[in-house]
This record gives structure tokens, C-alpha cells and sequence, in this order.
């Protein structure tokens, strides 16, 4: 592969509801801040892509609306309906396909519409709306098999958002920052056993966007490059039923590829920061097993004996993670965006010193149906 | 006993409730209807670049990608640019009652701005109307208005 870089990145504050700002705003905000990052005008920009959704924003052909936003006026512009990070996928793929510069914008307002009736649109009109089958819903069931299998515990999984949050008190960004005890989340409100309300992200609006560079484009910047070495996305069935929902094959896949264009054999000592996608607290254990970290099963052990921590032999999700922001489609993309801070010695209070080599993860549909994995380097 | 495959009758399943939503309308959207409750009269931006004119006004000029914040009064009057009396019937998406047909959609040139105000012209005689005719607003009493497009009842036809 030839070499790319993110160039530029930039995110908003994550909040509950942005009450003043319509989607415009919140694009056009981080389409500048991510051009000063990179030092860059307007004519640097080669080519748009924009992360939407119809259902979670409202209208027909979402994306059309917020290009101008996005400087996109006169360029070539597409589009992800899906996770940011398989829209950076679709971005890297245009540089690597001949354009010299991509920049990547997502958005979200979870305040505008009702997650709950939003999310259960993404399942089967015939089979499964009708029972009520949501986000929530869905990943209770996959907790539910995944603790079931391997004996993964709640406290385990509270670990998880004790860690997170807390991580997200050193993040400006951030929407939830709390110390919180594994005793205040398993007394926290039953939402969908074994998920409880601290298991659980919250609705959130906000945006971001990066930019990503040929290697000739990557030296206009003033950042430092952050090297794209190796980067899969996989998919599994659509129906639930249909999968092994403690088993998250298209992560294994892509982990595999990614690790395989990056060169790296054991991610465990190789990798020094992960930032993945911790929808709920289970998440995040079942997802370093996939990501091969550790072996199935073990991922509850890993977070018990403080691996993931801070000051641990390999951080996840320093920035809070999920957990302590969910803007749906953004999330993936701050994913990488922290991943790249990391590298860059500019992630501030919640810096991994020495950070070289890092991997960001998005999912795309209910229970992690795809994944995509981005290995991000210095050199 | 075998399973009959020629006697199936196809079914569908209906689905037939509206997605909720709660749209911010924004600084600049808030401030052109409050424009319109407290003076009856349209605001716009005027782009400091290329100088357009825009209503409803909006934060960015596109090709210009520059923000604008210069608010412009605007008259209550316009220009028709384009009209066409529409036959089949519309749902209301926020009340779910259907507007009585036949009614006048109209592309309207604000007076002092430079691009095209869509609304509604009450005039449904096609024969009645004319690109190039003047037209004016007509706003719910300020007590009625509840802060959307629908606070402009229509436009209708200086003579
Ligand atoms: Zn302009």
C-alpha cells in the first residue's frame, strides 16, 4: 500500500443536547478546525466524504444537506451511511485511488430523533421490529450469551465504565466524566439484564472530521504525519440468530488483516494504545478478544488484573471511550482521531507517554455485525 | 401430510406511525422567525465575500465557504419567479391533515436579497398569475404564531 497519513483531525464538545446548533454548525466547526490542524485552505481539499444517516437525521438523502458545511461546493463529494470509521475507510481507499487529500466529516444529534424507535429500524421489518428488538435490546442478548459462555462476570463489565469514566475526566471532550465504584454501577437501574443504566453510553450530539494525505500532500501539512499502516473492515450475517454473538468473526478477520499490513504478529506487546468501540461495558472485553489482545474468554480477566488502565501494559480507551461519549457515526471516527492524538503527543491529560503505534476501531450495525480496524503509526 | 406451496397467499406487514423528531432550528433560524412575530418582516445574511444576499439567512455561503454574520431587514414584499398550482394532495407532515388542492407553490425573489424564498401563493387561477408579478406576505396574527414557515400564512398578489 502506499503511504497515507491522517493530516488533520478535529472533534466538538460532546453534549447531550446541543440545543443552539444545527447540523451545519457542528460540520462546519469541525471542517475548519480540522483544516487549521493541518494547516491547509479550502484548496487543499481534493475530494468530501460526509458520514449520515436518513433515520437519525431526519431526512431523505441526509447527505445532500450538509455538504456546503463541509466545503464541499464544487468538489467531488460522497458519502458513508454508516460509522466514521468506514467512512475514514472510504476516505483513505480515494486517496489511495488517486486524489491527493480526503477530508472525512461526521455528525450525529441522538437529541433529535428517538433512539430507541431509530435503532429498532435497523432491524428486520418482518421478523423482528415488531418485538421490540432495539440497540439495547440487542446487545443485552449478546452480553447475555457472551457472560453465559465464558463466565464473564457484571463486576468485570463494571470495571469497564469505572475505567472509562474516569479516563474521561482528563478528556475536554468528553460528555461523562465521573467517579464512579463497581458498587454504583451495579446498583444502577436495570435497563435490559445483564445491562444496567452505568453499562450503558449515552445519547449524544456532536461531530468530527479528519483529513488524510498522500505521502507529497502529507508534507504541505503542519502536523506531524499520522501513518496509516494498515487498516480491514469485515462484515457478518444480518440476523442475530444467524451469528455467534460471543464470537465476533469479522473482528478476528479484520484484526487480521490489519495486523498483516502493518506487520505486527503480537498485537499485545506491539500495540500501545487501543481505542475501541465500547457501545456497553461487555463490549469492550469481547472486543479485545476478537482483536486477538487476548484469548476468548479471557477478556473479563484482562480488565480485572488492570491491563487496560492508564498506567497499564496496554491503555484502552483513554479518552473515555464510548462510554463517555456516543454521537452514533462519530464515534468511530474520534476512535481514530484519539488514536492519532496518542501519537502525535497531543492527547493532553489523557497522553499514553510514548505512544508509537495505536489501533482505533468502529462497528457498523446491531451487536458489532461489522468491524473495521485501523492500525495507526508513527514512522 | 406434505406442506402446500401452491395455495400461499403473499402477505405484507404494515407499518404506519411517524419517526418523532425535534429539529433545532438554530441561532439564525430562531432570529428570522422572532423577526417575523415581533415586525412581520424577513431577515437575511449578506456574504462579506460575493456580497449575496441570503434568505432565510444562513451561517455559511457556500462557494464563498465563508461565515456570515452581517443580519439584513428585509422587505415583506418579493417578486414571482416561478409558481405551480398543485393538483394531487399533500399530507401535512407536522399535523397529518391534507392541504385542501388545488394550491399555488411559489419560487419568491425577497426584495433586497438575492436568491429564491419558496412559500405558498394565494392564488390558484393559473391564468391569474404571471412570473415577474409583485407579491406580498401575509402573517398569522403575532398571538398564533408559533415560530415555523407556517407563520407565513401565504403570499398573495399586489394589484
Ligand atoms: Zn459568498
Amino acid at each position: 500500500m502506499d503511504k497515507i497519513a491522517i493530516v488533520g483531525a478535529s472533534q466538538t464538545k460532546y453534549e447531550r443536547r446541543k440545543k443552539g446548533e444545527i447540523f451545519y454548525d457542528m460540520i462546519y466547526e469541525v471542517t475548519t478546525k480540522a483544516m487549521e490542524d493541518a494547516d491547509y485552505t479550502l484548496e487543499d481539499i481534493d475530494n468530501v466524504i460526509t458520514v449520515s444517516n436518513d433515520f437519525l437525521d431526519g431526512r431523505t438523502i441526509s447527505c445532500m444537506a450538509v455538504q456546503e458545511a463541509a466545503g464541499a461546493h464544487d468538489k467531488n463529494v460522497s458519502t458513508i451511511e454508516g460509522d466514521g470509521a468506514f467512512g475514514a475507510f472510504y476516505g483513505a481507499m480515494r486517496v489511495l485511488g488517486g486524489f491527493g487529500t480526503t477530508l472525512v466529516v461526521a455528525h450525529s444529534k441522538g437529541s433529535e430523533g428517538d433512539p430507541k424507535i431509530i435503532t429498532n429500524a435497523m432491524f428486520d421489518p418482518i421478523y423482528h421490529r415488531l418485538l421490540g428488538l432495539d440497540a439495547i435490546s440487542s446487545s443485552a442478548l449478546q452480553a447475555s450469551v457472551y457472560m453465559e459462555r465464558y463466565g464473564i462476570t457484571e463486576q468485570q463489565c463494571a470495571l469497564v465504565s469505572v475505567k472509562n469514566h474516569k479516563n474521561a475526566k482528563n478528556n475536554p471532550y468528553a460528555q461523562l466524566p465521573m467517579d464512579i465504584t463497581v458498587d454504583d454501577v451495579m446498583r444502577s437501574k436495570k435497563i435490559a439484564d445483564p445491562i444496567k443504566l452505568l453499562d450503558c453510553s449515552p445519547i449524544s450530539d456532536g461531530a468530527a472530521a479528519i483529513i488524510i494525505a498522500n505521502e507529497k500532500r502529507a508534507k504541505k501539512a503542519r502536523t506531524k504525519p499520522i501513518w496509516i499502516k494498515g487498516v480491514a473492515h469485515c462484515s457478518d450475517a444480518y440476523f442475530l440468530g444467524d451469528r455467534d454473538l460471543a464470537d465476533p468473526i469479522s473482528l478476528k478477520d479484520a484484526s487480521k488483516k490489519a495486523y498483516a499490513m502493518a506487520g505486527i504478529k503480537d498485537p499485545m506487546s506491539e500495540i500501545d494504545v487501543v481505542e475501541l468501540y465500547d457501545a456497553f461495558t461487555y463490549m469492550e472485553p469481547l472486543w479485545l478478544e476478537g482483536m486477538g489482545i487476548c484469548d476468548a474468554g479471557q477478556g473479563g480477566q484482562l480488565i480485572e488484573k488492570g491491563i487496560t488502565v492508564m498506567d497499564g501494559k496496554l491503555p484502552v480507551n483513554p479518552s473515555g471511550g464510548v462510554l463517555s461519549a456516543h454521537p452514533v457515526l462519530v464515534a468511530g471516527l474520534v476512535r481514530i482521531i484519539e488514536a492519532a492524538l496518542q501519537i502525535r503527543g497531543e492527547a493532553g491529560d489523557h497522553q499514553i507517554k510514548g505512544a508509537k503505534t495505536a489501533l482505533a476501531h468502529g462497528i457498523n450495525g446491531p451487536c458489532g455485525q461489522s468491524h473495521c480496524v485501523w492500525i495507526l503509526g508513527s514512522k | 401430510m406434505g406442506i402446500d406451496r401452491k395455495d400461499t397467499e403473499l402477505l405484507t406487514v404494515t407499518f404506519d406511525k411517524g419517526m418523532p423528531y425535534e429539529w433545532s432550528i438554530g441561532k439564525y433560524g430562531s432570529r428570522f422567525f422572532q423577526e417575523i412575530k415581533e415586525h412581520k418582516r424577513f431577515l437575511g445574511t449578506r456574504c462579506p465575500k460575493c456580497g449575496r444576499v441570503l434568505v432565510p439567512p444562513r451561517r455559511i455561503c457556500g462557494p464563498c465557504f465563508q461565515e456570515l454574520d452581517e443580519l439584513v431587514e428585509l422587505s415583506d414584499t418579493g417578486t414571482i419567479m416561478a409558481f405551480s398550482v398543485v393538483n394531487y394532495p399533500f399530507i401535512d407532515p407536522a399535523t397529518g391533515i391534507q392541504r385542501p388542492i388545488p394550491y399555488t407553490y411559489g419560487y419568491i425573489n425577497i426584495d433586497g436579497s438575492d436568491n429564491i424564498f419558496s412559500h405558498i401563493i394565494n392564488e390558484t387561477d393559473a391564468n391569474k398569475i404571471k412570473v415577474g408579478m409583485k407579491v406580498r406576505a401575509v402573517f398569522k396574527e403575532s398571538q398564533e404564531m408559533e415560530g415555523n414557515i407556517q407563520d407565513i400564512k401565504h403570499f398573495e398578489i399586489i394589484r
